[in-house]
This record gives structure tokens, sequence and C-alpha cells, in this order.
């Protein structure tokens, strides 16, 4: 079947999709946005987060026919929504999001020493490498989607109202201090920034 | 002791480098920003054109004859481009392994364990591939399973392993046995006879997941020449190569594998999983083949962490003293022997703890079963000793009627110490000061529960979200523990790693590039490798070539060892350009200044310069053109195998100490348990990225915590079946189960190690499980033997 | 596998009168599980969430309409007046992002004993309302789990929504899990105190093949309730009487042994929590009441 969709501010369609494929599949053996995880595929981890509609999901357990018409925000586009956000206190249809194209760059690029020069990052981003919170960084991109609309909701989190919201997400390296660190880190420079 | 014992080579300590990001700084990843943006490649983000999609069909027993498979239907499947299985194997190498090669690449006539690789698929949907791998009709006929020590060494036990020719098959009682380890030292029945005091244990350690978050997964592509590329995501690209290759028929240098993005790994990457199977599908069908396993297969697709029984017998005297140590430790490696070996050498080494007893007999045994097999995870050996010989430290004080801190400090080994094995302790083991500043840290402040209003915060009490209780039953109970582990490979494995380094100019500005094959797991291997070269090579600007085979081995990401070994190789080499460069700069500038000849130079900032700060040229006027580029191999003093009678020998490098005190709350009705807090303080030597060191020991920490009070792969006695291999049932600890973890770093110099540098990965995992036990026998009064322990042990139900 | 996709509660009605064997999916908690790991290839999946309805509530006189679709955060954040067990239950759901998209309607589809509404739909009361295009009937929740993963649902209904009774005074619910979020119910239990009909009613998840009441301990406390004046003398509940409340609770449970626990510490763990939401349930009713009322 054929579905239609917008990824990051951009209309998206797929052909040929199995009725039984998931969002998560779809974005990243389709559309060339391998940003969210699969670590589990039964809703257990948290690492392929997105947010559709606006609302933090499991994109594993929504079906890719699911997706019709709706609008899904996945790690790959957090930097310009958060812009957006900044900007305009929300994502203007379309005007947000990394182009297929640029999106699908992700191959080519290896590992170097530079750290966050250059790109455009938001600020749980940010905050997630300052604060050491990223190590194999499985877990990251669904955490960063998590964590970003918890600030949303809720600008000055306490630390238990972190961990719940951050329950849904299963990180194996961390022990979980520095992203509660990151978190807080964010939380800190989001009230100064206001 | 050997007389022999080699003594190492103290290494320079280059201190407080002055150029920026060198070590010693909480310099960030290099990877940070691709991590975060999502454009980070892990293993099975890979992609290419025409690829098609590879399946496993796993057996559905443990333990079977093979009558027949039919490939038929499958075939048949519009979609499907191959079906392979143990026929279809092109070399007469079919078998692989760490140490000993006895894992089918496919099974042949027989199946040994509940989820062994049967055949192989490779279509162009993954779906198609798991319907037509589906439609593959293997028969089987039934054989009755071995599960553990009593059922393996029967006299008529059937052999897991028949025609056994291993090195170990000429020492072990059983060939059921893998390999066996006695450490004899003293007179253990004199020393009983000094004892006052007499504690006898028996511990049993469950099976734990290693449970990265990425599954194993991985793209092989075909080349022109024959040979086949490979994108994976492993611990040791070498060591995957040397057992790759031959059963494809390939020289080595056909098989070209680059390290992708590797989600965790923690040893379960250390043995192959669909490596094999996914280039023996591109080199059948001609297109690039990439493999993912879900969840469900992750659990049969890698080792776990050794389950154990441990039967343990302390003495003490009056007033405190050990008198002796009586240990057999019974580990269950499953159905292949993976890194089985290893752990028995680990087990029985370290199995006295960081602890003075001169009168030891420890013996420990690997068995081989039809239950999942068992290798390599975090503290392997160490972790399950050091769950039994912690809790007999806190029954032992009890006995003697002292204070359980005051008791593991008066017998806590220090720098010279004999180890059982009769190796010198020949650097700082700081056992009874990590001891001393975990106890004296501040509590965490009691019923953290309780807030302003009526309502109890259910979220910081036992059973959380799920509202068990609002303070009733709630018992707190505070326990402590400190562990040994050794770092990098023992008993005589020639244990080293390459790093190539290339320095030049570019741009105007001095560019270094290291060149290793080391794995990045997470642990920030490459972050240390940057400022090692910038601190070595006075640059500021480092470049990580992605790992590749293209250079020499690395050696394992395991044993707490890459930033010694590969950080080791790392600086060697730097010193090494550095040595040229100095070179040529002597060469073309000597004769302007006499310090080129006199004085010591570094370089630093760029230039290079006097010991004592005066600048002699810029690093681009030195090399102009030219390139430096050095690949060399580094290793650390030799170890010894240990005498397989006796277990004497100079079997470690270097060991590593770390320290616990669990706090926990218990719901005493229900057998629910919340962690309130896990201090922990480790000697890390010298933190070469404290961020980095602190994210380690919290890491390892949590997964200490996860084995003591949920994690565990329950195998089914009866059938030797896996009965929980999901994340809905194999339950690793969410940020609601970890508490705060404040860490007390303490940066005592191995002089025989870079920077004086301890290994730190391991270590936290070992001290955190019986520390939480401990806690949680303080706050019930319970025994509690056996980890995980789960809350019908706590109920009595 | 084909995907039928309706715009409406109508269109859906009639593509599951067509397809019976239809899956329907809304929340994707169970479905896509199954399907991610190969135990289920449904001939048809019946996507429901376009069907706005569903995704409704209303609050009448005596009763909550409640859509099947509304998730459970919704529930948690807009109905903890009216319906606080559930509330409470709907907290105790998977993680924040299941508990985004899921809702009561697959819990009472998939009728999993661990289904983690169900003991809060039992002791509030609650009626399912099931349709086809052949029309609507309610099903009282007492009568709607038939065995283990089955339920009383002919092949061509679906749950349009849940009629749940507003609660009139304290409710409770507690779950045991061997982790502190995001896990499935060793064991559950649901408490609400009836005072308008001076009566009880109990749910018990994942300790028989279905979820149940514990009637004979409802029958139990309702009379020993009723004898010593409870309901109007407001006194605090004697241990005795919430003791053989609790003994009776466990004793209405037939577990199993499985990997998230055993037979017996599930009962003893049902046993634990039936007192303790007893406490607090009548310790808030009597709260209410000394403070409506001047009860001591």
């Amino acid at each position: 079947m054929r579905v239609n969709f917008t990824v990051n501010g951009r209309p998206q369609d797929a052909d040929d999709v199995w009725e039984g494929e998931s969002l998560l599949y779809v974005l990243r053996e389709r559309m060339g946005l391998p940003g969210s995880k699969n670590a589990c595929e039964q809703g257990e981890c948290g690492s392929c987060t997105v947010r559709l509609d606006g609302v933090p999901v499991c994109s594993c357990l929504v079906a890719a026919g699911q997706a019709e018409g709706r609008d899904v925000v996945t790690v790959e586009g957090l930097a310009d929504f958060a812009k957006q956000r900044a900007e305009h206190g929300g994502c203007a249809a379309g005007a947000c999001g990394t182009s297929l194209q640029d999106a699908q760059q992700w191959q080519a690029r290896g590992t170097d020493s530079q750290t966050g020069e250059g790109t455009q990052l938001a600020p749980i981003q940010q905050a997630f490498i300052d604060a050491g919170a990223v190590q194999c960084g499985f877990c990251t991109p669904g955490l960063l989607v998590a964590a970003d609309e918890m600030l949303e909701r809720t600008p000055n989190p306490t630390d238990a109202d972190i961990r719940e919201a951050l329950s849904g997400n299963l990180c194996r390296c961390t022990g979980y201090e520095k992203i509660m660190d990151a978190v807080r880190l964010a939380a800190a420079r989001q009230g100064e920034a206001v | 002791m050997p007389s022999n014992a080699p003594l190492g080579t103290p290494t320079k300590v280059t201190q407080g480098s002055p150029t920026k990001g060198g070590i010693g700084e909480s310099t960030l990843r290099p990877d940070g920003t691709l991590k975060v943006t999502g454009e980070f490649a892990y293993s099975s983000d890979m992609w290419h054109e025409d690829m098609l999609w590879g399946q496993i069909l796993r057996s559905t027993v443990a333990h079977a004859e093979i009558v027949s498979i039919d490939t038929v239907e499958a075939l048949k499947t519009p979609g499907v481009y191959a079906v392979m299985t143990y026929d279809d194997l092109p070399t007469d190498v079919k078998n692989y392994g760490l140490e000993i090669r006895d894992t089918p690449v496919l099974a042949h006539g027989k199946v040994r364990h509940h989820g062994e690789p049967v055949a192989i698929v490779a279509a162009d949907h993954p779906e198609t591939a798991r319907r037509a791998a589906a439609k593959i009709k293997v028969e089987y006929r039934e054989l009755p399973v071995i599960t553990d020590e009593s059922s393996a060494t029967a006299p008529d036990a059937i052999l897991i392993h028949e025609g056994r020719d291993d090195h170990h098959i000429g020492h072990v009682p059983h060939p059921n046995i893998v390999h066996r380890q006695p450490i004899v030292r003293g007179d253990v029945a004199s020393a009983r006879e000094r004892a006052d005091f007499i504690v006898k244990g028996e511990y049993t350690f469950g099976m734990q997941d290693q449970a990265f978050l990425g599954p194993e997964s991985g793209l092989a592509v075909p080349a022109e020449d024959g040979g086949v590329d490979l994108y994976i995501a492993t611990q040791w690209l070498h060591s995957d190569l040397k057992q790759i290759a031959p059963v494809l028929g390939l020289p080595e240098d056909k098989v070209r594998m680059t390290l992708s993005g590797v989600g965790g790994a923690f040893g379960g990457r250390e043995d192959l999983s669909m490596q094999i199977h996914a280039c023996l599908l591109a080199l059948r069908t001609g297109k690039p083949v990439k493999i993912v396993y879900n969840r469900f297969e992750s659990f049969f697709g890698h080792v776990h962490r050794h389950p154990a029984k441990l039967y343990y017998e302390h003495g003490a005297t009056k007033d405190g003293k050990l008198t002796h140590l009586k240990a057999r430790i019974v580990l269950d490696g499953g159905a292949y022997a993976s890194a089985s070996p290893a752990v028995v050498g680990n087990a029985s080494s370290l199995g006295a703890g960081p602890y003075v007893v001169e009168d030891v007999d420890i013996e420990a045994i690997a068995l081989y079963t039809n239950n999942p097999p068992c290798g390599a995870m975090r503290g392997f050996g160490a972790v399950q000793a050091c769950f039994a010989y912690e809790a007999q430290m806190d029954k032992l004080a009890d006995e003697v009627g002292m204070d359980r801190v005051a008791f593991r400090q008066l017998n806590a080994m220090e720098q010279g110490t004999l180890m059982p094995t009769g190796q010198v302790v020949d650097s700082p083991a700081p056992v009874a000061e990590l001891l001393r500043r975990v106890q004296a840290m501040p509590m965490p402040p009691e019923q953290q529960w309780l807030t302003a209003g009526e309502a109890a915060d259910v979220r910081q009490l036992p059973g959380g979200l799920s509202n068990t209780t609002h303070g009733e039953g709630v018992v707190r109970g505070v326990g402590y523990a400190v562990g040994i582990k050794n770092v990098g490979f023992s008993e005589g494995f020639d244990d080293y790693s390459t790093a190539k380094v290339r320095l030049e100019v570019v741009g105007g500005e001095p560019v270094a590039v290291v060149h290793t094959a080391m794995a990045e797991v997470g642990q920030g291997g490459v972050t240390v490798h940057a400022q090692i070269a910038r601190t070595e090579l006075g640059v500021t600007q480092v470049t990580i070539h992605p790992a590749d085979t293209q250079v020499g081995s690395a050696g394992s990401t395991s044993a707490s060892r890459q930033t010694y070994v590969t950080g080791g190789a790392v600086k060697n080499s730097c010193e090494l350009v550095r040595e040229k460069v100095l070179e040529l700069g002597r060469r073309k500038f000597g004769t302007y200044h006499p310090a080129w000849a006199t004085a010591e130079l570094l370089l630093e900032g760029g230039k290079v310069v006097t010991d004592g700060g005066e600048v002699l040229a810029h690093l681009a006027d030195v090399l102009e053109g030219e390139t430096v580029e050095i690949e060399a191999e580094w290793r650390h003093r030799p170890t010894e195998a240990f005498d397989l009678h006796t277990g004497q020998g100079f079997g470690h490098v270097q060991y590593t100490f770390a320290a616990h005190r669990a706090v926990v709350e218990v719901d005493t009705e229900l057998g629910l348990v919340k962690v309130i807090e896990l201090a922990c303080a480790q000697d890390v030597g010298k933190a070469l990225n404290p961020l980095s060191v602190v994210g380690q020991i919290q890491g390892g920490t949590t997964q200490g915590l996860g084995v003591a009070v949920m994690e565990e792969i329950i195998v089914d006695p009866k059938t030797a079946k896996v009965r929980n291999p999901s994340f809905t049932d194999y339950l690793i600890p969410t940020i609601l189960d970890t508490p705060t973890i404040p860490v007390d770093v303490l940066e005592l110099a191995d002089d025989h190690a870079p920077y004086g540098l301890r290994g730190i990965g391991e270590a936290p995992t070992l001290s955190s499980t019986p520390a939480v036990l401990a806690a949680i026998r303080n706050a019930t009064g319970l025994e509690l033997n056996r980890t995980p322990v789960r809350p019908e042990h706590l109920t009595g139900t | 596998m084909d995907f039928l996709r309706p715009a409406s509660w109508e269109e859906a009605l009639a593509a599951k009168a067509e397809h019976p064997t239809a899956v329907p999916i809304a929340g994707g908690t169970d479905v896509m599980v199954e399907i991610n790991f190969d135990h289920r290839r449904p001939e048809y999946l019946l996507d429901l969430t376009r069907v706005a309805d569903l995704y409704e509530w209303e609050v009448g006189e005596e009763n909550v309409r409640l859509g099947a679709s509304v998730p459970y955060t919704q529930i948690m954040e807009n109905l903890r007046p009216e319906l606080p067990g559930l509330a409470l239950a709907s907290h105790t759901v998977a993680s924040p992002q299941i508990r985004n998209r899921g809702g009561v309607g697959g819990n009472l589809g998939t009728a999993s004993p661990a289904g983690d509404a169900h003991p809060a739909l039992l002791a509030a009361g609650a009626e399912v309302e099931a349709e086809s295009v052949r029309g609507t009937r309610l099903i009282p929740i007492d009568a709607f789990y038939t065995g283990v993963k089955r339920n009383a649902l002919a092949p061509d209904e679906l749950i349009r929504a849940v009629h749940v009774k507003k609660a009139d005074g304290p409710q409770q619910y507690s779950k045991v899990g061997t982790r502190n979020a995001m896990v499935i119910a060793v064991c559950a239990f649901g408490l609400a105190l009836h005072p308008e009909t001076r009566t009880v009613r109990t749910g018990i998840g994942s300790a028989a093949p279905t979820p149940v009441r514990a009637k004979t301990a409802e029958e139990f406390l309702n009379a020993a309730l009723d004898e010593g004046g409870f309901w109007d003398n407001g006194k605090v509940i004697t241990p005795s009487v919430a003791k053989q409340f609790a003994d009776l609770c466990a004793a209405a449970c037939n577990p199993i042994d499985d990997v998230r626990g055993t037979a017996s510490y599930r009962r003893h763990a049902v046993g634990i929590m039936a007192r303790r939401t007893l406490t607090w349930t009548w310790e808030s009713y009597r709260g209410t009441a000394a403070r409506s009322e001047g009860v001591a």
C-alpha cells in the first residue's frame, strides 16, 4: 500500500509498504531516517520514540498505515522543531525539517573530532553532549524526543518528574545519572533564556 | 611465587599538558553530535541499493539429532534468493569459536541449545525472509537435556561434544567440563585448625544478559574481487576476521571489515553472531545482505553471563583475621565454550577477593550443558565470585562480632600482598581506603516519599508508579561490598594493540590522525585517543579514523583494557612520531639553536619547545609538506599461565578495585525493593577523562543493581528452553529503578601503566550486586543466598 | 494482509461485518507486538484511529461514557475525579509513550488477565458498549471476560465505549511488578467504596485465568461494615476485619506459576494489596466524612 505523511515538516510518501510494517520501519528503511532506533519492537525501551501529531509515541507500535496524513517529528528534525518552537511557538506547517536528501547523508559521514561545531542543535541535544549523557548513543534519539517534550510541558521539573517522564526509555550504558544531569542542564538553560 | 615474574617498565608520566583537550580534561565525545542528531550510522542503519535481508532459522528444541531439513518450499517463495544449510558451507572449516572452535556456523546433525542456527535465508523483504524461513521443515529426534553439574558429569551422561581435541581435554575430569582451574596455596587443613569461627555458604548467581540496546546487525557487500566488505558492530574486528575468513574460504585480506556504530556491547559482542551468515548469503547471491536481529532473536544471538553455584568456606580467628578459604565455583558454560576457559581463570584466581588469606584451596570449573551458551559479560568470573565472598564477609564479621566494614578493612589486601596465585600485587591496592570513603559519604535523607500534602510520592517508594505502598512495611537497609578485577588479557595471552598515527599540516595547522581497530562501543575510547594525541603531539586538531581491518589488531574492547592497551599503543605511536618530528627539526633547524641538541624537547601548542618552555620552531615549519606516519604495536608486560594443578603464576597484568555502599528501602510485606542510593569509590590510577570515568562507574554500578533485583534469563530445567526472551519479561532497570550514584574517584598511579592509569569499566559491576544484597539482608534479616532476589524470596512465598 | 481504514464508526462496523476476522488496531500496544514478533498475521487490520468518536468521553449524571480509544494519559489528566480507580490504573500502564496511545478498548479487546484497566473497571462497576451492524448492547463487566484472552464480543462486534459508574466514594488501585515502572502486572488489585449503596467492589488482575472480583470478600466486608455501623460512625476498620477481607481476597485468586511470579506469591500479594487499599480508601472515606459531616 501507499502511505503519505509529514515528517519533520516535509510531506513524504512510501510505496509498496507491507501492511504489517511499523512506522519505525518506514522511517528507517524507506525514508532514509534511521535516527529512530529499533531496540525492542515491543514498546518496552522507548528508543524509537517520535512525536505523532505532537504526542510522544513508540513508532514501533504504530502501524505504518495509521500514520497516513499525520505529522511526525523524529530526532533528525528535533533541532529544527525546537528552533521553530522558540521562534514561533510551534512548527509552522512545512516550514521546518530536514530535506530527505540531507537526511540521507548520514551514510557518508564517519567519526571525526568536530564536536558540535557548525551543527544547529536543540538545547536538549547540546545538553546531552555537554553532560556526558551519551555513551553508545542507541537510546539517545528516543530519550531526546521524550525529554524535549517533557521540558515543553514541564519547564521546571523535579527529579521525580524527570524520572517519571523518562521511565519509558531504557538506557544500558549510563546508569541514567548523566541523563538526569543533561535534562536538569537543559531546563536550567531554558530558564535562563526566558 | 615464580622467581621469573617479569617486572614492568615504568612509563614516563606526562602530567598537566598545556595543550587544550589533552589527558585529564573532560573533553566531549567526538561522535556526540552525530549521536544526538540521529546521524551516527549504527550497524543496523546500513543500507545499500539492491540489498537483501537475511533471516536465520533457529532450533526450537535444546538438544536433538537433526533427522532432516527440507528447504524446497522455502526456496520456491517469490522474493527468496538463497536458502543455505550446513551442506552449503563452502569449505571444510565449519565451526568457529573464540578459543575453542566448537560452534557450528549452521547446525550439523545435532543441535545443542535452544535457538541454535540451523538454516539461513536471503530475500528482498524481511517479511518474505521470515515467511520463507518458517517454511523450512526440520525434523528433530529429541535427546535428554543436560542442565546442571550432576546431569553433565553423570557416568552415562551424553557428551555435549564428542571427540573433543581442544587443549583443555587433557586436564578436565569429564568431557562435559570445558576447563578446570585449581588455585592451591598453603595448607587449608591445618589453617582450619586455627580458626575460631568457620562460615560456610552455598550461593547461586542467575544468568544475566548484556541487554545492549542495539541488537546484532550488519551488512555484507560482495566485492568484485571475490571478497566481501562487512560493516559490523563487534568488540574485536581482528578476532572476528580470523574466525570468518576460513569458513568463507577467503584469505583475510579479502574480508574487509569496518566497524559500524555499536549500540553497546558489555561482552555480548565478543563472539560472532550474524557475521558469517551475512557474508555467506552475500557471496552466494552476489548481492549485499543485511541482517538485523530483533530483541527476541538477540536473546538467542549472543552468549550470556555464566550462571554459577558457589560453595564457600571461610575461617577467622577471634580477633577477626581470615585463616583460610576453601571454595568451589561451578560455572554453567552452556552448549559452546565461548570465553568459558578465561571465565574459569578469573573466577578461581580472583575467588578470594581483595583480602589477605594465606591458606587457600579454590577450584573453578565450567560445564558444557544444553543451556544457552555463556561467555563474556562485564566483570566475568570475578562478578560471580564477588557475590559469594562478600556475603561470606558479612556472615564472618557477624560471627566474630565486628563491624562489617571494619572486618573487611582488617583483612584488606594492599600493595605488596600476595595473591592466592603467588603473584605480588605490585601497584596501589587501596581496598581499606575505598571502603572508608564510601562509608564516609553522607547518608541519603530518610522517607523521601513524604510530601507537603497528604499523599505519598509513590515514585520515591518501592513499587514506584504501581502504587503498592504509601510507606507501609517499608524498612531501610544499608550494605557494603568491595571487589577485585583483573585488567587486560591474562594467563600468558599475547595482549597487544596497534596504532597508526599520522602528523601533517593542513591549511597551515598541524593535524594528527589516529587510526586503530579499537571497537568504540560507547565507552569513549575515541575521546581518550584524541586526548592522548593532543597531549603527546601538542596539536589541537585530532581526527579519529574509523576503525577497520586496514590497520593492525587492537585486541578486544573488553577486560577493562582498551584505555590501557590501545591507549598505550596510541601514546607509543605518538612518541615515535614525535621522535621523527624532532629528528626532522634537528636536521632543518639544529644549527640555529643549541637547545635542539641539548635540551629535552616537547611538542606543545603546535610548536617544538624545550622543557623550560622556550619555543624552538612551529610544527608547520618543521613539517612543511611532509607527513610523518607510524604504525606500531604496543604490549603491556607479559603474564604467564596458571599452573594447571596449583594455579600459581604471574597471571594478571593489573588489578582494579571498587567499593560500594548501597542504601535500599524494602517493602517487607510485598518483597519489593527500591534502591535509594548506590555510592561508589574506585581507584582509577589516572582519570584520562573524568566525565567518562564517572559515566563508566555509574553504568557498571547500574548493571550490578539489575542482577541484584530483577535481571535473569530463566531457563526451564526440564527442556533447557529460554522462557523470557523479551524486554517484557527480561527486565533491566529503568530510570525510576536507578538511584543517585555518587562517585568518589581515587587516582593512585600504577607505575607500570601508561599515565599510571587503571582499567575501570568492570570493577563497579562487581561490588554493586553484593552491596545491594547486603542492604536487603540488612533490611529484612533474611539470608538471601541467590541473586537476583525476587519478591517471593523476600516474602517466603 | 489488508489494511482497512474506516473514516467513521459506521464504516468501521460495516468493515467488521464484512470481515469478521479483521483485527482492530488502535494504540497498537498488543497488536503491533504480535506482528513485529511474527506471532500473528491477521488477514485484515482494521485501523480505528480515524474514528473520532472513539477518542471522546461524556460525563453524565450516573456514568462516564468513555470512548474505547481515549488514551490512558487523557484518563489520568481529565477523569481523575470521576474515575479515580481507573485513573490510578492508567498511571501504572507501561510507559508514558504507551499511555499516550493506548486505551481501555485495547485492554478489553485483548482481555489478557494482566490488563491494567480490568480490576479498576470491575471495582467501579462498568458496562462495555459493544456494537455491530446488528445493533448495540451493553455487556456487564462481570460477564465480559470469558476465558484466558477471551471476551464476550461476537465476531462482528467492536467496542464503542465503556460506561463506568462515576465514583461516589474513594477508589484505589495497586499493582505488583518486579520493576518500579514499565512493568506487566504480576498481580493487581482494585477497590472501590460505594457509600451510596453502602457496598464495596473489588477487582483482581493477573491472579486467575480472567480478571475476577473477590465476591466472598465483598460480601463479608459489606456485612461487617453494615453490622458495625461503620458507614455511619466512620470508625477505623478493625484489624481483624481487614485481615479477614484480605484473606478472602487472596482466596479468590486462582493463579499460576510463571516467569513473572509464583502462584503463592500472587495470592500473598493480593492479600497485602487488599488490606492496604482498604485502609487507604477507608481512611479517605473517614476523612471526607469527617469534613462534610463532622464525624470523628
